[in-house]
């Protein structure tokens, strides 16, 4: 039987300690964050007095507490911890109010004022690119002569999209407990996909090496990116609170906090031009990417990167130029979210060829075939394609999800959904169907080269049980299931045997975060390395004792030692035993780094990737024309996920990851107010796909290529890839309202809610209605919303 | 002198003088150091501190999934709170198996609240389970992590290991529920009722199923004086009087309204509406005097009651009154109450022969969210010509707007197309839509278009079609 989730058991028991369910040290203390209540302003005096002659406060501490320095900026050093003079967004860490319970740190918060002088605020990212207030240098990427290619075209359609963010949603909340040690020292514990970011961010902050800090992370209630970078600000306004206080000091955001104060996936306005030849090939592409980046850089430049990296997804154009810069607005700052750039890039190239598609007459999904991307292909970045299975996965959807009906033998074809579908909505008035192919290509290494290493420490104890501790963090994507697996695999052990240990920077040093869909594939090809080296070390004592020729005939099978496959007295309990008696050591560190990958920022060409993910989906939607909602019917998934360390973490991975996508495209809708405010700031207002939203018909079709993978036992990354699959629901959507307004032009502004579904569809009914009621004179909005791209 | 609050939490009994407002996941979490419930939201849409409570009915406990962040720790007087430590077994339960089994678990936040409303659903007598039953389980609970596939599969192997031997009993037979659950109505039993109201006490603020109270007043309420109204549950039946209306209690469930036979026969659809309004566990909070007393301008439940017309009845002391509830709202959040007066029953009237009723729901989720614009209609036709007609929308003016103008246009008109469009313009004269985090005020207008439309096309399909009230308009 396969081997389930690790942590599944103890999960349903309701027994998983997360960072605030551990037991509480006594005298443990309680921190709040006094945020800005401007999107933008000098600060002219902040008031405490009140705060902290609160009964029950212990301290509030601001800039000026900070024994270190006071910047907490990952790539580019633009990030103030607390603010000092100006504020940037709204709920910007002012003050960091530290007391004996989270309810008196919270009343002591709203006991602070600050006089602020606003200054003009900028929510939109290409008035900031006109202001020249950008992060970075803007990038662009080329292939070919895009400008001459124009003249070839025969259909050439210009577009801009709107693409909305998104918030993560992570169940657990941003939470740290930090404990003054002796000395300086600082251990904390934090709900981090980044240990050694906190770590290192800590020691900055509080002005004391990296080895006086400790970080330890046990496992997230959900990350999704959210906690890469922006963990870190938590974590060590924690350690902040414990070094003044000499108390364990721990924070625990409330969601309504943590949605107001944390960044988001980025929103982009995207501006693009795409022309093709009558027979619908595309030959030049032209895409502009304005990201607001919010009003620090965060990782918003490694974002753009990968947007323009995956700008023309899994389509092969022969000129193409994409540009990117990332736009500083008054947003807080915009950050890692599970496809990390990727799903923008993606989206615009979909809407540019659906635009084409919608002006030739062509179907949109013939378009895509004729594009796909063919082996030896050049992407714009200079990756040759290798090991390409694009074309494969298409067959397969075809053949698997779009055979014709009985008796008419046209075989696997998406004409077939096509012809169902348009049979369907000539029949129908108000109610129309609509479906979208999705193909996805995604780069799989991070595109900083230098993040891909990883390292591992095993140790074997004598009793044969097994610890092994990586870099990299369990938040749910089953890495703990695939590290414990890897190691058992390796030594030839039951699993039962393996302990997956907490994430902690005394055990592995500098690690990358967990990120990227490369956490497997780093820390279980380091933890398979620690492994052999102790197997190593094992096979040769059993040479000796079994008086084998070599150790190469010795392998551990189910915990028997093999000697040239036959049984020996030893197992794998006595030859530990054996071992330690002998002085061998029983412990082992290894490093890995990925092979093969570089990327030359100044000729914006290289080898950025190991290899890329690919897969399909067919997406299906029904929509009611009358009250503009929707059901998605279905969605057909052909995926390549190589050899499978375990089959029900990666099909967890896959879900998991289109449920993000469908909702982004659809119901997850960021409002903000005039000044920055976000409106939709609760899970009342901000709304994720629950059980009945997602389709019940839900089928994957899995492939097994292993030739290009570099993961463990031939296993390839699953976490962010199958996100984009969700696109697939906007262009489905989209199909279907064109089925009830065959001549409308609807923008591509996402996400698609049912406001913006009925307000295209009856634009001319709404023209009318207030038309007629012009007249009456309109009563004053009680909030002006917008939302901001 | 201090509220104590005497109750049973799983196999223990409490007797506790936390302040009666705290909310019952603060106490677990805080004072009880019982961490299996997790907060996720503290305002009832991620289920993650789902609990169950147990409830005295006669010499049985009836227990139903409810969100520990919206209920205050004084309801749990004579009550049985049961978390997900009280679940545990030295092995795994069914429900738990399940979710390991079919990978229904990843970061495992959201995962012990789940279990607790899937065991819930198991725990009800004679209950079906299927797909939709799991589903309907699974409704108020928010995994960011899944996509639910994996969860709503588990159907399949709690189908297979309980089949129909559901209900508290049989799952203590087959060892998949501890066995302390059989002490439990004797415990309760034994618990004292708690005192009667005393006049102090109604200054407190009042708590019904504190499903909205929570949300808005959540870190006040801890610590102020509530006054517990679901401590005296006098105000929670429903019963039909002189065949002329049924009276319900107004501290009546929406869940228990909806499943009452008397409502079905009154409102043979409302199961379908109760798909689109909240969850179970809030359903299971949620009182419909609640719905009514909190005047939003967007209530699901006070919709359908205003467009049927109902009378509430106010009681101050000894004294008690009636008003129609479509005189009840005199603007945002205003009503014809007195502070001291309580809403004890909403008597809604019983249909006249032929009279349909119709409601309809837009949010942008469907299921647990907050309509942008919602309606419910009551009408009666003869011939074709509608003779009587209630017509409530919401969200489209500052309080739940009853229209009586075009109430008042449509009788005596014969259902055609041109009667509906015209109606719609008196529609659109009578609401005032703001725009908000809801939509835009164009959006609702346009929505209070469409659903008159649906109204009149879903319950007159003989004499309209929607295609005809397509404009020819470019888009």
């Amino acid at each position: 039987m396969m081997m389930k989730h690790i942590e599944a058991a103890v999960h349903t028991r309701g027994e998983s300690e997360y960072v605030d369910d551990m037991p509480r040290p006594a005298n443990m203390l309680h921190a709040a964050v006094f945020g800005s209540p401007v999107a933008h302003g000098e600060i002219l005096a902040l008031h405490l007095e009140k705060a902290r002659a609160l009964e029950g406060v212990a301290a509030v501490l601001t800039a000026q507490d900070i024994p270190g320095e006071n910047q907490i900026g990952p790539i580019i050093q633009d990030e103030t911890l607390l603010a000092e003079d100006e504020v940037h967004f709204i709920d910007q860490p002012v003050a960091l109010v530290v007391a004996k319970s989270p309810e008196i740190a919270r009343k002591a918060v709203r006991l602070i004022s600050l006089d602020v002088a606003e200054l003009p605020v900028i929510t939109n990212p290409k008035e900031a690119f006109q202001q020249g207030d950008i992060i970075g240098a803007p990038r662009t990427f080329a292939l070919g002569e895009v400008d001459k290619a124009w003249e070839k075209c025969e259909v050439i359609a210009e577009g801009t999209c709107d693409i909305g963010g998104q918030e993560h949603v992570y169940l657990e909340t941003q939470r740290a407990r930090s404990m003054p040690l002796e000395g300086r020292a600082m251990r904390i514990y934090s709900s981090t996909q980044s240990p050694y970011a906190a770590q290192k961010t800590a020691a900055r902050i509080l002005g004391i090496p990296q080895h006086l800090v400790e970080v330890d992370v046990k496992r997230l209630g959900g990350g999704f990116g959210g906690k890469e970078d922006q963990a870190t600000l938590w974590a060590v306004l924690a350690a902040l609170g414990a070094r003044h206080t000499k108390m364990p000091v721990e924070i625990v955001l409330n969601r309504a906090e943590d949605i107001k104060m944390t960044g988001k996936r980025h929103p982009y306005l995207s501006d693009f031009k795409i022309g093709a030849n009558r027979d619908g090939q595309i030959l030049a592409y032209d895409v502009k990417h304005y990201q607001n980046s919010g009003s620090a850089a965060d990782l918003s430049t490694a974002i753009l990167e990968r947007s323009l990296f995956h700008s023309t997804n899994s389509y092969f154009i022969p000129n193409v130029r994409i540009f990117g810069a990332c736009c500083r607005t008054n947003l807080p700052p915009n950050t890692a979210f599970r496809g990390f750039g990727g799903p923008q890039a993606m989206f615009v190239i979909e809407s540019a060829i659906t635009s084409l598609a919608e002006k030739s007459g062509m179907p949109r999904e013939e378009i895509q075939r004729k594009n796909l991307i063919a082996e030896g292909d050049l992407f714009p970045y200079g990756q040759k394609v290798q090991h390409n299975i694009i074309r494969e996965a298409w067959q397969t959807a075809e053949a698997k999800y779009a055979q014709s009906p009985p008796g008419r033998g046209r075989g696997g074809s998406f004409e077939n959904i096509r012809q169902r579908i348009d049979n369907f909505n000539a029949t129908h008035f108000e109610t129309k169907k609509g479906f979208a192919v999705m193909p996805v290509m995604f780069g799989i290494s991070f595109t900083a080269t230098f993040l891909n290493q990883a390292s591992a420490l095993v140790h074997v104890y004598t009793d044969g049980s097994v610890s092994v501790s990586t870099g990299g963090v369990e938040m749910g994507q089953g890495l703990s299931t695939n590290i414990v697996s890897i190691a058992a695999k390796t030594l030839g052990i039951r699993p039962e045997r393996v302990k997956f240990e907490t994430t902690n920077t005394k055990r592995i040093a500098n690690m990358s975060a967990s990120a990227a869909s490369a956490t497997t594939l780093l820390n279980g090809n380091a933890a398979m390395m620690a492994c052999n080296h102790i197997f190593d070390r094992l096979k040769k004592i059993a040479t000796k004792e079994l008086a084998a020729e070599n150790a190469t005939k010795i392998t551990i099978v189910d915990e028997k030692v093999l000697h040239d496959g036959q049984p020996t007295a030893l197992d794998w309990q006595s030859l530990v035993q054996t071992a330690y008696l002998n002085r061998i050591a029983l412990s082992a560190h290894a490093f890995y780094a990925t092979p093969n990958v570089h990327f030359d920022k100044l000729k914006e060409k290289g080898h950025p990737f190991a290899y890329h993910v690919c897969g399909i989906a067919i997406v299906e939607v029904t929509l009611d024309c009358l009250r503009g909602t929707y059901d998605i019917d279905s969605v057909k998934i052909v995926h390549d996920l190589g050899r499978p360390l375990n089959k029900i973490v990666d099909r967890g991975q896959v879900e998991g990851g289109l449920a993000q996508g469908l909702g982004w495209m659809t119901l997850e809708d960021l409002r903000y107010g005039e000044n920055g405010q976000l409106l939709s700031g609760a899970l009342a207002t901000y709304k994720v796909p629950d059980v009945y939203f997602m389709p019940d018909d839900i089928d994957i079709t899995w492939l097994h290529h292993t030739d290009d993978s570099y993961g463990p036992y031939g296993s390839k990354a699953v976490g962010e890839p199958p996100l984009m699959y969700g696109l697939g629901v906007f262009f489905a959507l989209r199909h279907a309202m064109r089925a009830f307004r065959p001549d409308a032009d609807f923008a591509f502004t996402s996400p698609l809610t049912p406001e913006r579904v009925l307000m295209g569809l009856y634009a001319g009914e709404v023209r009318d209605i207030l038309a007629r009621n012009a007249s009456k004179p309109k009563k004053k909005d009680r909030v002006k919303t917008l939302t901001i791209k | 002198m201090p509220i104590t609050t005497h109750f049973c939490l799983n196999d223990q009994e409490i007797q506790t003088t936390t302040s009666p407002g705290t909310l019952v996941l603060d106490y677990l979490r805080h004072a009880k150091r019982m961490t299996g419930t997790k907060e996720g939201c503290k305002e009832g849409d991620c289920g993650a501190c789902t609990v169950l409570i147990g409830e005295l009915a006669i010499d049985r406990v009836c227990y139903n999934p409810v969100t520990s962040c919206l209920m205050p720790v004084g309801e749990l007087h004579g009550k049985h709170l049961v978390t997900v430590e009280g679940l545990n077994m030295p092995v795994l339960t069914p429900v738990q198996q399940a979710i390991v089994d079919e990978g229904g678990t990843q970061c495992g936040f959201c995962t012990p609240g789940i279990v607790v409303s899937l065991t819930s659903l198991l725990m009800q007598e004679n209950a079906r389970i299927d797909s939709d039953s799991v589903k309907y389980a699974l409704s108020g609970h928010l995994c960011r992590c899944t996509g639910y596939r994996s969860l709503k599969q588990t159907w399949h192997h709690l189908a297979k290991n309980i089949g129909n031997r559901t209900g508290i009993d049989a799952l203590i037979e087959q060892s998949m529920l501890p066995a302390y659950f059989l002490e439990m109505p004797e415990k309760l039993h034994k618990i004292p009722k708690p005192l009667e109201t005393n006049g102090a006490i109604s200054k407190a603020t009042a708590i019904a199923g504190g499903t909205d109270i929570y949300v808005q007043k959540g870190e006040e309420l801890p610590d102020t004086p509530v006054n517990v109204l679901n401590l005296y549950p006098e105000m929670r039946h429903i019963s039909k009087r002189d065949n002329d209306f049924l009276q319900v209690g107004a501290l009546t469930t929406f869940e228990e309204f909806t499943q009452h036979p008397e409502v079905l026969k009154i409102i043979p659809r409302i199961q379908d509406y109760t798909f689109l309004i909240a969850s179970w566990q809030i359903r299971n909070r949620a009182t419909l005097g609640g719905n009514i007393i909190n005047a939003s301008p967007i209530g699901d439940m006070t919709m359908l009651l205003l467009a049927m017309e109902s009378l509430l009845v106010l009681k101050d002391g000894k004294k008690t009154r009636k008003v129609p509830m479509t005189a009840f709202y005199k603007g945002y959040k205003q009503l014809d109450k007195s502070s001291n007066e309580i809403l004890t029953h909403i008597n809604i009237p019983l249909l006249e022969f032929g009279a349909k009723i119709n409601f309809e729901k837009v949010s942008k989720r469907k299921c647990l969210d907050i309509a942008s614009v919602n309606s419910a209609i009551k009408i009666r036709e003869k011939n074709s010509v509608i003779t009587k007609i209630g017509l409530a929308m919401g969200g489209v003016a500052p309080e739940p707007l009853f229209m009586r103008k075009t109430c008042s246009y449509f009788v005596g008109k014969k259902i055609t197309t041109s009667t509906v469009l015209r109606g719609i313009d008196v529609a659109q004269q009578e609401i005032s839509p703001i725009s908000d985090i809801r939509g835009s005020a164009d959006y609702k207008r346009l929505l209070t278009r469409q659903l008159v439309i649906a109204h009149f096309t879903k319950l007159f399909p003989e004499y309209l079609r929607i295609q005809d009230f397509l404009t020819n308009h470019k888009a």
